[in-house]
């Protein structure tokens, strides 16, 4: 099968959204299918044999934030190029609400399209203005993709419809089959995630920590993360900071066997969460995971059968529940068999061969994807659009 | 004078230009329907193909057996009206016939059992994807048509007004626990 598959973020910055396409893109291509990426990315960064670039994204203020985003008259005539020299027989956009890549290539094309829908935005006031020319390009998409039930309910709130869900997909056993480093082992919390970035929640185990240390002093928390760690550590007393070790950016292989040696991971984050890949991939690691009760983190933990859940920024909560788990090996024991059957389900085996039905269940019965003439060109309208 | 002349002119061109739009986003939309039916139509005949065959293939108990082969029969030859109903009559059987585990154990030990209880659970998973996919395109193609534009102007032509397909799709338990 054709694949063409939608990147809207950069390339070049790491991302989830980005990860889980290279690691989709690299699943297909070990099937043996034809697979295309099209993401924005600078001309002169190397990039996979798979990628095609669709130039530079532009970084704008968006939604309260500066995105980087593809848009305007050169993007459109790539994406157009991409469509037609790809002749595929479907293409998958990710996020197709952003604006950028997702929108233009949604709005070029006609044929069968899959769409993933991967952050649970709030409405926002752009998306309310622009509803009606949105509306227009989302109605061609063939089947959505939602990557958990939260997102598919945000979804169906505030666009209408409906959208299978399909988790994202971990590679479960890189992390089950990592060594143990034993620098990382004996008595210790993990935390991964950006540290200048509150909603990540590190503020919050910040704040469990001194009462996590006053009944267990030999504990160590693990923080692999970038950000400001003078900073992080501001609000604890200056006796308990050598008990927080900052490992800073740390590679795939690292990540692998921290969340292997650590006897607890703390997943404390705040909101904004659609999904909570890294609670799998701890899950497939075998630490036992203790994480605030935002829906997703909920679902992904099964209501809490595959880990522990504490209300969500109760620091006094996450103390005593993680107190509670590290005093409690028989209990870590369970809940690391749990966890590894449950992820199962977050395979790449799994995730993969679903979205290949998706996309078999969309190609049966329609013709491939081709440029659409019809919405592209005013001449056309008229009847007097170029051959 | 001419140039209000022209200004209704530049008006009423972009006026038509705005319903021809709409067409053709009513047209695609209705092609969309046609295909997500023809691949609900092909998943759901998929699915009662597999269930006649572990029926007639003797795998099974009798009682099952005739359970099974009825309601897929029955899928099968329904008539448009009453092919909802008998659909989810084959969903019910299904989930009736393997409701537990050893029953989809036995399947696959059987030659060729393998094979074929794989076919069955890619069918069942399949079905709910292909109505979800239809039905979406169904509201989509809905909500347009019954914008006042669309009716005052009839975009629809004579195309009939689409209907959702509505059925029980609840895949048995034991054929989609992959988690095992």
């Amino acid at each position: 099968m054709r694949i063409g598959i939608v990147c809207p973020y950069s390339w070049d910055v790491p991302g989830g959204v980005q990860f889980h396409i290279r690691d989709l893109a690299e699943y297909f291509i070990r099937l043996g299918h034809d697979v295309s990426v099209l993401a924005p990315a600078d001309d002169d960064t190397p990039l996979p044999p798979y990628v095609v670039s669709a130039g530079r994204a532009v970084p704008v203020p968006y939604n309260g934030s500066v995105a980087r985003l593809n848009f305007g008259f050169l993007s459109a005539a790539r994406v157009r190029r991409w469509l037609q020299q790809g002749s595929f027989d479907v293409i998958h956009i990710h996020e197709p609400t952003s604006p950028s890549l997702g929108l233009l290539t949604c709005w070029a094309a006609q044929g069968p399209i899959v769409a993933t829908f991967h952050t649970s935005n709030p409405r926002s006031r752009a998306m309310i203005a622009a509803y009606a020319i949105l509306q227009a390009a989302l109605e061609k998409i063939s089947a959505r993709i939602a990557v958990s039930e939260y997102a598919r309910r945000t979804l169906v709130e505030h666009l209408g419809g409906d959208a299978v869900v399909i988790p994202n997909g971990v590679d479960v056993d890189f992390f089950a089959k990592a060594d143990p480093n034993p620098e990382w082992q004996g008595d210790t919390i993990g935390f991964i995630g950006r540290i200048d970035e509150p909603r990540k929640g590190l503020p919050v185990l910040m704040k469990a920590l001194p009462r996590i240390l006053a009944a267990r002093p030999q504990t160590r928390l693990l923080v692999a993360g970038r950000g400001d760690e003078k900073e992080a550590v501001e609000g604890l007393p200056r006796e308990l900071r050598p008990r927080v070790e900052f490992l800073g950016m740390i590679s795939d292989e690292d990540k692998a066997r921290l969340l292997r040696s650590v006897d607890l991971y703390v997943a404390p984050n705040t909101g904004g969460e659609s999904f909570g890949i890294i609670l799998v991939e701890a899950m497939s690691a075998g630490a036992p995971v203790l994480a605030s009760d935002l829906d997703a983190f909920a679902q992904v933990l099964d209501r809490g059968a595959a880990g522990e859940l504490f209300p969500n920024e109760d620091a006094d909560a996450l103390a005593g529940k993680a107190l509670e788990l590290l005093g409690n090996p028989e209990r870590r024991a369970e809940l690391r068999e749990r966890g590894s059957v449950h992820v199962r389900r977050f395979d790449w085996s799994t995730v993969g061969a679903d979205i290949l039905s998706v996309y078999e269940t969309v190609t049966a019965g329609a013709a491939a994807v081709a440029a659409d003439d019809r919405t592209t060109g005013l001449w056309s309208r008229f009847g007097l659009a170029r051959d | 004078m001419t140039a209000t002349l022209i200004w209704i002119l530049v008006v009423l061109v972009l006026i038509g230009v705005y319903l021809s739009w709409t067409a053709g986003r009513l047209d695609r939309l209705h092609a969309r329907i046609d295909a997500a039916r023809a691949a609900l139509d092909a998943q759901l005949l998929r699915r009662a193909s597999v269930a006649q065959e572990l029926a007639t293939s003797g795998v099974l108990d009798p009682a099952a057996s005739i359970v099974l082969y009825e309601a897929a029969h029955a899928a099968r030859q329904a008539v448009e009206e009453q092919r909802e109903v008998a659909e989810s009559e084959l969903s019910q059987a299904l989930r009736a016939v393997f409701a537990d585990r050893e029953q989809m154990e036995a399947v696959k030990d059987a030659p060729g059992g393998e094979e074929t209880a794989l076919e069955l659970a890619e069918a069942v998973r399949r079905v709910p994807m292909a109505r979800r996919f239809h039905n979406d395109a169904v509201r989509a193609a809905r909500a347009l048509r019954r914008h006042r534009k669309v009716r005052w102007f009839r975009l629809a032509g004579h195309a009939p007004f689409p209907m959702a397909f509505e059925m029980d799709d609840e895949p048995p338990a034991a054929l989609i626990d992959r988690a095992a």
